[in-house]
């Protein structure tokens, strides 16, 4: 009984040599009671993640899903309304602008955000004086994240005392045609990206440990083959970054789907919906309005895109995606 | 004849080098301070008008230098709002966020790392995966689970998930203990020392970088931390700072000054945390991200 219970748990991939273990002595077996030791170990350690995984992820979704196909406030409206909810969200024209603002904001950020920050790492790269303190003033504004970056993005956008009007005042851009930014139904998504932009210090620095990674042979060997500056950028800094890029992408368009303090705080989802983004109008049916069905399944609408585009990227990136050596 | 020539032709070339060299300089540096300007503009901005008299805050265009300096929108809040409450709360939120997942994430991650169990692969797989996973996703039966217990409007619903180690953490913390020579365990093993020992006594003294990512990145995380306390928290004796800024520029439109002095005040801990721990936070990319 004991050897079949030892049989069970090892698996077949190690069947010869347990048989072998049981037929001789009893050494081998105190070595295989370590290895079941160890697993149980194992188990207890990473339990503490496991426990979280069942009820906070997956016991969650399974939750959220199913609340996806019930109209309900969780107090006393339960109605199961089967897909009526995600009927319901395409035909409904704020959801729909939803996915616009979010998507619009999300193809903007993602993209230049990526390009800002390689450009300003390149920069960095060179042999510059003052190299760490031009690292410190980029990388200032992507400390200030969250309400702190939004209080103070109301003021530097304010259409008549702000920062960026006076700026442009002083370009000599006439008071009549400045931008009204937020408030402004046109400019209030372009405002959260320039806000949004204003803290790519954090994607500067990846970059930046990315190309100081990149040994320095390879430049080396390309100069003594005549390659000049573009070529080696081309031919040898991007490839060699491209996995770092490749990573930095994939999170950025994960997070960018999800903005929502920048939206919320600056313009609330105004001006007429404006900046509703996806997560911003989640907020609004499920903690202002108590539409937590309908909530649920905007959520699952959210997953659904970013996993497509994260799909998406993963798959694509074996054609731009450069591993040195084998791997992968 | 044709060897002065020549002669002269490299030294052409030479000059013309030069100065493409000296034009590419130029251009890198004025690109370089440039765009550094922009980059701190605002946060300086921001300083100048927290003390500056109420004329020149409104002033059209914006000007920088204060005729006298103003102090009060550094000490008028302090009585018109809970502003040492809001500061305990996020400090509260910090502390017990850092530490959670340092303990949790950490000790996981080593599983993952050093030790030999069936399914790991998978379920390391199934860590990855999690992190695609929105929040928002989950956020409504978590509000839901946490509402039976009674927990909202207390901060515990903020910090409790963090126990439970995060995906993110135990990615970038394996990957470190990943570099640390599996030696090491085999000999401790030898000398009798439990797996608990050797996560304890062995790894984590080695491990003081990475740890010291994961807390960084926690801690400002959760300084600014605003979606989660605006969905718990009701009242303001239950605000973090975040919460607090945002209701202290809401409320106080005739005292711009204040809103501005607060803002810089809440950013100095940040600032000093990134000036101390610089190298950790690059270091932290480069474990992530790079080698990712």
């Amino acid at each position: 009984m004991l050897n079949l219970a030892s049989l069970s748990l090892i698996g077949t991939g190690d069947l010869v040599m347990a048989q072998n273990t049981t037929a001789l002595s009893k050494k081998p077996r105190r070595r295989l009671s370590q290895r079941q030791i160890e697993e149980l170990v194992a188990y207890l350690f990473i339990s503490p993640w496991v426990i979280g995984f069942l009820i906070f992820t997956v016991g969650a979704m399974l939750f959220s899903l199913g609340l996806s196909f019930f109209d309900t406030d969780l107090l006393s409206r339960t109605r199961f309304v089967g897909p009526g909810n995600y009927i319901a969200l395409f035909q409904d024209p704020l959801f729909i602008k939803s996915l616009w603002v979010t998507s619009y904001y999300s193809l903007a950020v993602v993209p230049l955000g990526t390009i800002i920050a390689l450009l300003i790492a390149l920069m960095l790269n060179q042999k510059i004086v003052f190299q760490g303190t031009f690292r410190v003033i980029y990388y200032l504004p992507a400390l200030v994240t969250g309400a702190a970056v939004a209080v103070l993005w109301t003021w530097v956008l304010n259409p008549d005392i702000g920062l960026l009007n006076g700026a442009l005042m002083r370009l000599g851009i006439p008071r009549a045609s400045l931008p009204r930014w937020f408030l402004s139904e046109t400019w209030a998504v372009p405002s959260i990206i320039l806000m949004s932009l204003w803290g790519t210090g954090a994607n500067m620095l990846l970059y930046l440990a990315g190309l100081q990674s990149i040994p320095t042979q390879l430049y080396d060997a390309a100069k003594i083959d005549g390659a000049n500056s573009f070529r080696l950028f081309w031919h040898v800094t991007l490839p060699m970054l491209s996995p770092t890029i490749f990573f930095n992408v994939v999170l950025n368009i994960i997070a960018s789907y999800q903005v929502f303090t920048q939206a919320y705080l600056l313009t609330n989802g105004g001006p007429n919906n404006a900046t509703l983004t996806m997560v911003m109008y989640l907020f609004r049916k499920a903690f202002q309005q108590f539409y937590f069905g309908y909530a649920s399944a905007i959520a699952w609408i959210l997953f659904a895109i970013i996993l497509a585009f994260t799909l998406l990227v993963i798959r694509s990136s074996d054609a731009w995606v450069y591993y040195e050596g084998s791997r992968r | 004849m044709s060897q002065l020539a020549s002669q002269q032709q490299v030294v052409k070339k030479a000059s013309t080098y030069r100065i493409s060299y000296i034009l590419s300089q130029v251009a890198l540096y004025t690109a370089l301070i440039l765009g550094a300007f922009i980059f701190i503009l605002p946060l300086l901005w921001m300083l100048s008008s927290s003390v500056k008299p109420g004329y020149q805050v409104y002033a059209v265009p914006p000007e920088w230098i204060p005729d006298y300096f103003v102090w009060d929108g550094y000490i008028q809040p302090w009585s018109q709002f809970p502003m040492g409450t809001f500061y305990k709360n996020t400090i509260i939120l910090v502390v017990l966020n850092t530490l959670g997942t340092l303990l949790s994430s950490s000790i996981v991650a080593f599983a993952f790392a050093r030790m030999r169990f069936r399914g790991r692969d998978l379920l390391f797989v199934v860590v990855l995966s999690t992190l695609m996973l929105p929040p928002q996703v989950t956020l409504i039966p978590t509000y839901w689970f946490f509402a039976r217990l009674g927990w909202v409007n207390t901060l515990t619903p903020l910090w409790v998930t963090a126990f439970f180690g995060a995906p993110f953490n135990i990615f970038l913390l394996r990957q470190y203990f990943m570099t640390i020579p599996l030696e090491m365990d085999e000999a401790a093993r030898m000398d009798g020392c439990s797996w608990f020992d050797i996560y304890w006594r062995i790894m984590i003294p080695l491990s003081a970088p990475a740890l010291g990512v994961v807390a960084v990145f926690s801690v400002t995380h959760w300084w600014n931390e605003f979606m989660g306390p605006l969905i718990y928290l009701n009242s303001q004796e239950n605000f973090p700072l975040s919460l607090g800024l945002a209701l202290l520029n809401s409320r106080n439109f005739n005292n711009v000054q204040a809103t501005f002095a607060m803002t810089s005040i809440a950013l100095i801990p940040m600032v000093v945390i990134f000036f101390i721990a610089q190298k950790l936070y690059i270091q932290g990319l480069v474990i992530s991200g790079v080698k990712g």
